[in-house]
């Protein structure tokens, strides 16, 4: 595994060891007809909300970004050294076909130290190895991800979706992002940003985020205090929540209730930031019959204690805040342009006259896609 | 040979000045501790008869009354107790089995008390319940459904019977027979007035109180007192009973005297007869056993019943709980080794079975490791002593928790621990009418209702605290807890750091 023993200072704790608060800015940026940008104005967004992030961390997600490889599992890896990255690269040999690999463009920017050696391979598993394990090619893949991950001392997976690219570090975001070249070297129909600001953590480079599994990637602010409950259990169903992290812990959660329960976006939102009782008993009896059902049936993955997150999946993303909205999020629109940002100016800085703009009320999902598209076309699912 | 003389344990002691002779002791102790001396012109008492109840003290117009330990003492020694060597001198006259009532009082650990609660500070903000919603509700029952649409995508509603709470707290089976008429009327009335559960325990339920229906849990026990089809169909819920926290590995007790008219009617025994419960079910033998018990209580109940089944704490209580959980039961019910009775043998009382904190946070985790934690609900009694307790014991991994001896302390119980004699001044765990009628339902039902709201509003405080307004997110939450005193193990077997380790 990848650890941040290298960073840890006097003994303090490790990335993994320890459940690690933090609070952060978000934001993101989708252009619904499907025209593409470069992260230029993402990084200009989560750049304004400087001091939201502490320079323990900063990252990106970039959606259809690889349009020439988007049939391909694309993998970025933080390796600490060259004989892990062997060792890597013999693992993914004998379990996919690696289309093409190299080193990732970075350049130095000042603010940014540290760096572990950064790869990308573009692949896809292997038919007989795949045929022969039983499982779905999700599930391969991720499956091989958690062995790289858990198993290979100084290697560490973190993003491995199709056509869409998870970019992170230790920095401040807006540094992270020009590392990465993000401004010059990809175009993506949809961008999210973070900017982190740890609370108990030396900062390590898996450890920032997005949080990504396979195309999905959450991006979160806020400090659950349900975490434990969800922990567990979320574990009874073959997850393990290696980074000890809010967003590791809400990705798998939704990615459970998405991809394993089947339930729509919408279903989820109720589910993790669930209406008050109170609230659901003055609905229609339909919605009060579905919102109790959900209630019923998932009450340890309600999400407690203040968050804003927004998850992104192929064609879109969602945007959700808790129950009692106790982080700020706004959202916005202009033409096919659509906004969230934890502030009004992450989004004022790039557009500013806007067609629309408010602040969704706590526990009330935004989702904005493709036009005419939905979750799960020619997505994972 | 004549057993040796004992000595009072308490004394009463009277305050001559303040004494004006109006004998409402005298009246109030059915025990007959307090008689006028017609020679003396006033007021004595025979401490060797009384139970320290307390009920003259309470009632004594002048407050002329005390009871102290008494400091009379066989020679000091630290091997042999005096209550111990009493012990023996009554075994040696009596050649019976020691009989006690309530919970193990031995000082043994409790682990609730070297368990700290979390609050939040400045990263995450505390919420206020008198200015924000702080849910209680809890659902009990199995979650474990595959999801199901209708032709319209809509989501059908298809999980089994589930027991509506408004607050995680149920009244824990106490039998008519054990406890009074008026007991349980004060039970039932509380339970339907606070939207939770009384149970009636292996007693059958009194003709009376079928109206309170849809508040009662009724319990099936290895004696099947008092179950027959309308027992079984007018209740919320059904309760296997395979064992109680203060008498693991046998049955109930319920001595003659207590078993009158009504309550023999009621139970469906003869009256004046001793009523003791086989120690198994004997037609549960084993796992698989149990599993027709289930089926055949929900065939005869068309599945709208959720069924508990309730054991008591014992060593290998997480293997037995897995087992339960696979075989059809809705709720698990665990009884902790201080758990409370109206009668047991002293030795099982306080040598038998584990502390109920150890017992759920392993049956939790275990469940969990399994994959099976959805399968059913758990609920834990067993000495739950405050809203504190149940805030440790949600975040250990409990649904809910039953409470009986609190409640009956909140009915006027003193512990004074003499349940099975049937002579209770309360008017609770007696069936002496004289004694009843001291009980009246109208104020025992609003007492168990302050008790609960209060503990209620308790839990919501300390929720808020921990930044959480929902009372699933408390559930199995054990990064909220930490223990102060504990050594290594009893910190593994807890699931929790100890204090002063971070998150």
């Amino acid at each position: 595994m990848f650890t941040s023993e290298n960073v840890s200072l006097n003994g303090a704790p490790v990335e993994g060891e320890v459940h690690i608060p933090s609070g952060c800015a978000v934001s993101a940026i989708i252009d619904r007809s499907g025209k593409r940008m470069t992260g230029e104005k993402i990084i200009r967004s989560i750049a304004t909300m400087h001091d939201r992030s502490n320079g323990l961390g900063g990252g990106f997600a970039g959606y259809g970004i690889y349009p020439h490889y988007k049939d391909y599992y694309a993998f970025h890896l933080f390796f600490n050294d060259f004989s892990c990255k062997k060792e890597t690269e013999d693992f993914l040999l004998s379990h996919f076909e690696i289309v093409y690999s190299s080193e990732m463009k970075t350049r130095k920017v000042k603010g940014i130290t540290n760096e572990p050696l950064i790869y990308r391979y573009f692949l896809y598993p292997l038919s007989k190895r795949l045929a022969n394990s039983l499982i779905d090619e999700e599930q391969y893949v991720v499956k091989c991800v958690n062995t790289i991950n858990a198993k290979i001392n100084g290697a560490y997976v973190f993003s491995s979706g199709k056509d869409m690219g998870i970019f992170k570090g230790v920095g401040f975001p807006e540094d992270v992002g020009r590392f990465y070249l993000l401004d010059e070297e990809y175009e993506g129909y949809m961008w999210t940003a973070h900017g982190r600001y740890p609370t108990n953590t030396p900062g390590w480079w898996g450890g920032a985020h997005p949080f990504g599994l396979l195309n999905y990637s959450v991006v979160h602010n806020g400090e659950i205090s349900s975490y434990d409950a969800n922990r567990r259990y979320i574990e009874m169903f073959g997850y393990k929540c290696t980074l000890q992290t809010d967003t590791e812990v809400i990705t798998y959660i939704i990615d459970y209730l998405l991809r394993v329960k089947h339930l729509t976006l919408e279903e989820v939102a109720k589910v993790i930031s669930a209406s008050f009782w109170s609230t659901i008993d003055e609905k229609s009896e339909e919605d009060k019959a579905q919102e109790t059902y959900l209630r019923k049936v998932f009450p340890s993955l309600l999400i407690n204690g203040p968050f804003s997150i927004i998850f992104g999946f192929d064609n879109g993303l969602m945007a959700l805040n808790d129950r009692l909205k106790l982080r700020s999020m706004v959202c916005a629109e202009k033409g096919d342009l659509a906004f969230v940002s934890s502030e009004e100016c992450g989004i004022r800085v790039i557009e500013q006259e806007l067609d629309k703009i408010y602040a969704p009320a706590g526990g009330q999902p935004v989702i904005y896609t493709l036009n005419g598209k939905t979750l799960g076309e020619g997505g994972i699912r | 040979m004549n057993d040796f003389y004992i000595p009072a344990e308490y004394e009463v002691v009277r305050t001559a000045e303040l004494c004006i002779g109006c004998r409402v002791c005298e009246r109030q102790c059915a025990n007959e501790v307090h008689k006028f001396d017609k020679d003396l012109g006033k007021m004595i008492a025979d401490s060797n008869k009384c139970v320290n109840c307390h009920r003259c003290v309470s009632l004594c117009p002048t407050h002329a009354l005390k009871i102290v330990k008494s400091d009379d003492t066989y020679k000091l020694n630290g091997n042999w107790s005096m209550q111990t060597m009493n012990e023996v001198y009554r075994q040696a006259n009596s050649g019976g089995v020691l009989l006690s009532s309530m919970g193990n009082p031995t000082d043994a650990p409790i682990y609730f008390n070297k368990i700290l609660v979390n609050a939040s500070q400045v990263t995450n903000p505390p919420i206020d319940p008198l200015r924000e919603p702080m849910e209680t509700v809890v659902y009990l029952g199995k979650k474990d459904v595959e999801i199901q649409r209708d032709e319209k995508g809509k989501l059908i509603d298809n999980l089994p019977p589930q027991l509506k709470l408004t607050t995680p707290i149920m009244f824990s089976a106490m039998s008519y027979g054990s406890i009074s008429y008026n007991a349980h009327e004060s039970l039932a009335r509380a339970a339907e007035e606070l939207g939770i559960y009384y149970n009636t325990g292996e007693g059958g339920l009194h003709q009376d109180f079928y109206k309170y229906g849809k508040n009662t849990i009724v319990q099936v026990a290895s004696g099947r007192f008092g179950v027959h089809e309308q027992y079984l169909k007018t209740a919320a819920a059904i309760e296997i009973k395979m064992g109680q926290g203060a008498k693991p590995g046998i049955g109930g007790h319920l001595p003659g005297m207590k078993i009158s008219d009504d309550v023999s009617k009621t139970r469906m025994i003869p009256k004046g007869v001793d009523a003791i419960s086989p120690a198994p079910h004997h037609d549960i033998y084993s796992i698989e056993d149990l599993r027709q018990l289930i089926f055949s209580l929900k065939e005869a109940t068309e599945y709208k019943k959720p069924v508990i089944v309730k054991v008591a704490a014992v060593h290998n209580v997480a293997a037995i709980a897995s087992g339960i959980a696979r075989s059809g039961a809705d709720i698990i019910a665990i009884d902790g080794y201080r758990g409370g009775t109206g009668a047991a043998p002293t030795r099982i009382r306080d040598n038998v079975g584990i502390p109920i904190e150890l017992a759920l946070a392993q049956v939790d985790e275990r469940l969990r490791q399994e994959g099976i934690r959805d399968s059913v609900s758990i609920v834990v009694g067993g000495s739950i002593h405050s809203s504190s307790d149940v805030v440790k014991a949600i975040a250990l991994g409990a649904d809910a928790c039953y409470i009986a001896s609190a409640a009956l302390m909140a009915l006027g119980c003193h512990l004074c621990r003499s349940c099975h004699t049937g002579k209770c001044n309360w008017g609770i765990a007696t069936q002496r009418p004289d004694l009843v009628k001291r009980l009246n339902p109208d104020i025992g039902n609003k007492r168990l209702v302050n008790l609960v709201t209060a503990w209620t509003h308790e839990i919501q405080e300390m929720m808020g605290g921990m930044g959480i307004n929902s009372i699933e997110a408390l559930r199995g939450n054990r990064l909220m807890l930490r223990g102060v005193g504990l050594n290594e193990t009893e910190l593994k077997i807890l699931g929790i750091h100890h204090a002063g380790e971070s998150m």
